[in-house]
């Protein structure tokens, strides 16, 4: 597998999972506009995996869907951070505004990149994913605003931080540690990174259930 | 607080009120609404106007039942065009000359 491809599944995998994750969401979210909010935005990250996978699949002569569902979790490329399942809503903002935050920094670096179909996808979903930035921006205010908000922010923050730093390479992740610490105002712990491809349990349990559907209808079946 | 919500849903066209989104201030009110009315293209453009500004009248008192300022039951259609054919005008009306 080329080293594009790999580049291309690896933000495909990170989009789709959060994706997921974020629509767990859906009709439990804290009030009833955060829950069309939140669940618009992860609709919006399945959105960006696709054209993703698409990208990938024509080099490898197969489909978007093929590569979201059929492989094996273990052959997954997503980042740690956007396969944990932390169904509360302090950690659940505190790794979107994580993922907002390094997926810009990798936005900026894709979008400069000679590949005109990988700048031309990375421009077309940060377009989209400023959206997402606002909306995790206002979050952090909010949470930052009162002592019991940064109090389950930070917590959140500390418990994420070596998984955030797994979403980025070695030489993007100095730029994110600047970011979230001048946003938070303190320093964050010299911690080892999660890297990307150890999977966390949860993710064997997410995959049963997004897969299902499809291990249950013959190949080939028309939706 | 409560916004209103008024969406436009293609340019020229008046503003219709949409619905209300609630939201603390005015930048998740702004985040709500665009989710809310303007993920589906359904929209070119949005205003929201925090439901304290809003001004309303409900009191439209008529003591004296002044029918003669209402037109039920007055076949206004019949009327203008008499008066359309006197002042010469029928031609101009919109759909005048076929009736």
């Amino acid at each position: 597998m080329s080293k594009r491809t790999d580049l291309l599944l690896s933000i495909a995998d990170d989009e789709l999972i959060l994706g997921w994750r974020n629509s767990e969401w859906t009709g439990i979210a804290p009030f009833l506009e955060e829950d069309v909010a939140f669940s618009s935005i992860a609709q919006n990250e399945i959105g960006h995996a696709r054209a993703l996978y698409e990208l990938a699949a024509a080099e490898l002569g197969t489909t978007a869907d093929e590569l979201a569902f059929d492989r094996k979790p273990e052959e997954y490329r997503c980042a740690s951070l956007v396969e944990l399942r932390r169904l509360e809503w302090a950690r659940t903002i505190a790794r979107h505004w994580l993922y907002e935050t390094a997926d810009e920094i990798r936005l900026a670096t894709l979008k400069a990149s000679d590949d005109s179909e990988i700048a031309g996808v990375a421009a077309k979903m940060d377009r989209e994913e400023a959206y997402h930035r606002m909306h995790a921006e206002m979050w952090i205010d909010r949470l930052l605003s009162s002592e019991d908000g940064r109090e389950r922010l930070n917590e959140a923050v500390d418990e994420l931080w070596p998984y955030a730093l797994g979403v980025l390479d070695d030489e993007l992740r100095p730029d994110l540690r600047a970011r979230v610490e001048s946003r938070l105002g303190r320093e964050l712990p010299d911690v080892e990174p999660v890297p990307r491809g150890v999977h966390e349990a949860e993710l064997a349990e997410l995959w049963e259930e997004m897969t299902m559907v499809r291990r249950s209808a013959p190949a080939g079946a028309q939706w | 607080m409560i916004w209103e919500v008024f969406r436009q849903e293609r340019k020229g066209q008046p503003f219709q009120h949409a619905g209300t989104v609630t939201a603390p201030n005015e930048q998740f009110a702004e985040i709500y609404a665009r989710e809310q009315y303007g993920r589906r293209q359904e929209s070119v453009a949005l205003w929201l106007v925090a439901r304290e500004a809003v001004s309303e009248i409900d009191e439209f008192p008529d003591e004296f039942d002044l029918k003669y300022r209402r037109v039920d039951g007055y076949s206004i259609k019949t009327r203008l065009r008499e008066a359309r054919e006197r002042a010469g005008t029928l031609e101009m009306a919109p759909g005048g000359a076929e009736e």
